[in-house]
């Protein structure tokens, strides 16, 4: 075993290559379903992704296949410790994106950048706190006001009557 | 030369104050975009696209443009001063201008690549004032099979050309495809592959896809090294510059050689970033000592250098005559030509005169600002990967989903941009090419309609695309460079059969 631990190259490869098999097959079934072949007036709608789905299939088998014949002298894709650092930028951001709905955009950026500042970056509370604040204001102007761009908005906006 | 009056009318255009300012502004934020990690060419004026719909489009591609040549000067810098390439382009110039900054000659190793830069985009600026007319006016007869011959070769040369293996090409690309016919059909009306969800109807915005995969996938990849970055400190003054260029003539040849690699990789498909590899490596093998390459030798930095920006700049040629774009950027330029209204193509020259040549025109002078200004501010650009990258992180992340949500004002489309950004992180990582992906998504619907246009003319029979000299030889090619990896493949087996001690034949890059 090597010294350190993560997920398996060849696990990713091949899981990678059954997604785009599926996404290829998924493309065939909805071809089918509308038609492919010579209609009345010329191809019919599923014609060009029926085959580009086929295509797709036939690749994404190919590199299964290589995936699975290299299994054994495939490193890894990424540790543990990597993993951990790649999730700590991104479950903030998931919950960053599915908050804007409701709370708006500039009350979620203000506090991903207080977050990220805060926890990866070490910083203490006020200044993350200002500092999120500082980028959400900044946006508002370039966008709103600057560039008469409408940004999603949410309750603290319209209290502030926007 | 009627070429040299029409780009005389060009620079008219550009040098009104409005577009000098926008060009001024576009460098800047170009070179800024190149600098910092998870903001390219591509994404970055994807997510500036939307902010130009009032403007003029003239006016528009200038700023757009000059982003494009301000990212490519900006990635010299952190390729040099951090060895981190700040665009895939400037993988190669880490090779020597590393090492360079390192023995505290950063000041040269920053001035020859910016100079080397601008000559690469020079000579492809040259190249495209006088030679794409010619392409457009010889364009203007193409009919839908054509068009298609001609999209069939610029993927068949991914195919044929890429570094990485060739089925994977094949998945991104036609992954691409699928994405691009997602919605609503423009012929028939007909909804494809929307499996009864409403948010699919409008299909996917290649925009949307390019701030996910070439920027949040950014993030999530350097994020796995550290947060850290370390770099040596720059700063050129007037002296260094001087006897940077007065030993830059000596390599002329060198700078010439790699120009037309650039070029040449430019305008196929190939892009960029194979360009400055392939230029570097022809450089290692012709020098007399080839093994002190990687050390710090400044011919490490003109060659990729030069081939970068060459093959950049060139890029836009097939963009502009025949609406094929040369790279992801390009394409992204080619999106927004559709969304102010223009058509792609070959009428462009005919039609939109003013817009292209000052397009052209832009170019020129483009160049030298960037040149200029990266010159004069590098301290400045290098101090900003000096901000933590918690807080540039964050920032970035926050302008990503601003840029996904300005393309159709829907907050759909953020999460979206999410989705495309981890799978661009997988896929980046598995070594998938993205830059097909893109060219797919956004080609897609042309390449489609322009197959179905031309079975309608032949009653559904293939022959349509060998039915002439012209379109049979352009098939014949894409079929060559599509079936170019099997034959290396084959060729490649066999000598190794023969030599059984074990040497390997070194792949082409």
């Amino acid at each position: 075993m090597s010294a350190e631990r993560g997920l398996r190259m060849s696990m990713v490869e091949a899981g990678t290559a059954l997604a785009f098999a599926l996404a290829g097959m998924a493309a065939i079934g909805d071809s089918l379903r509308i038609g492919t072949g010579w209609g009345t007036d010329g191809p019919k709608s599923g014609t060009f992704p029926f085959w580009i789905g086929l295509i797709l299939v036939a690749a994404s088998a190919g590199t299964l296949v290589q995936a699975v014949r290299a299994r054994t002298e495939s490193g890894l894709f990424a540790s543990w410790a990597q993993l951990r650092l790649v999730a700590s930028v991104l479950v903030p951001t998931v919950v960053y994106v599915a908050a804007i709905p409701s709370t708006g955009i500039y009350v979620a950026s203000a506090a991903l950048v207080a977050w990220f500042m805060h926890r990866l970056g070490g910083f203490g509370w006020a200044r993350s706190a200002a500092a999120g604040i500082g980028v959400a204001l900044a946006c508002f102007l370039v966008f709103e006001i600057w560039f008469l761009v409408q940004l999603p908005k949410g309750p603290l906006e319209t209290a502030l009557g926007y | 030369m009627e070429e040299l009056g029409l780009l005389m009318q060009g620079f008219g255009v550009v040098l009104e104050p409005q577009n000098l300012l926008l060009m001024l502004v576009g460098i800047a934020l170009g070179v800024l975009i190149g600098v910092l990690p998870g903001l390219g060419g591509a994404n970055g004026i994807a997510i500036l696209l939307p902010l130009t719909f009032a403007m003029p489009p003239v006016s528009a591609i200038i700023m757009l443009s000059c982003i494009y040549w301000g990212a490519l000067f900006g990635g010299a810098i952190t390729s040099i001063l951090f060895n981190i390439p700040g665009e895939p382009w400037s993988v190669a110039t880490t090779f020597d201008g590393y090492p360079m900054a390192q023995q505290g000659k950063a000041a040269e190793a920053l001035t020859a690549a910016f100079t080397s830069s601008f000559v690469g985009a020079f000579v492809a600026i040259v190249m495209i004032t006088f030679i794409a007319p010619v392409i457009a006016g010889f364009a203007l007869r193409f009919g839908p099979p054509e068009f298609f011959a001609v999209m069939f070769l610029s993927f068949a040369s991914f195919i044929g050309m890429s570094k990485g293996p060739a089925l994977k090409t094949v998945c991104a690309m036609m992954l691409g495809f699928l994405l691009a016919a997602v919605g609503m059909d423009t012929v028939t009306g007909q909804l494809r592959m929307t499996f009864g969800s409403t948010e699919m109807i409008r299909g996917f915005d290649f925009l949307v896809a390019v701030i996910g995969l070439f920027g949040i996938s950014e993030i999530l990849c350097s994020i796995e090294d550290g947060l850290r970055f370390k770099g040596e400190r720059a700063k050129i003054d007037a002296k260094v510059v001087l006897k940077v260029w007065v030993s830059l003539p000596k390599h002329w040849w060198l700078a010439l050689r790699s120009s037309f690699i650039g070029c040449w990789m430019g305008i196929t498909p190939a892009g960029a970033t194979p360009a400055s590899f392939m230029s570097y490596g022809v450089a290692r093998r012709m020098a007399k000592d080839g093994a002190s390459f990687g050390k710090g030798r400044i011919e490490g930095v003109i060659a990729p250098e030069t081939a970068a920006h060459a093959a950049g700049t060139s890029a836009l040629l097939p963009m502009l005559t025949l609406g094929v774009p040369g790279s992801p950027t390009a394409a992204v330029l080619l999106g927004g030509l559709i969304m102010w209204g223009l058509q792609p193509g070959p009428m462009l020259f005919v039609e939109q005169k003013d817009f292209v040549w000052g397009l052209i025109a832009s170019m020129y002078l483009g160049n030298v600002v960037g040149l200029i200004v990266v010159l004069v501010a590098v301290p400045w650009f290098a101090a900003i990967l000096r901000v933590p990258f918690s807080i540039i992180a964050a920032i970035i992340l926050v302008v990503c989903a601003i840029g996904a949500f300005t393309v159709s004002n829907a907050e759909f489309d953020i999460t979206l941009m999410l989705l495309f950004g981890v799978i661009g992180y997988v896929l980046k990582k598995l070594d998938y090419p993205l830059a097909p992906l893109v060219l797919a998504l956004v080609l897609g619907d042309r390449t489609e309609e322009a197959f179905r246009q031309s079975l309608l003319i032949s009653q559904g029979s293939l022959g349509v695309f060998f039915s002439n000299w012209l379109v049979s030889s352009i098939m014949a090619m894409g079929f060559a460079l599509l079936l170019w990896p099997v034959v290396s493949w084959v060729l490649e087996r066999i000598s190794a059969h023969r030599s059984r001690t074990g040497a390997v034949v070194p792949r082409e890059a």
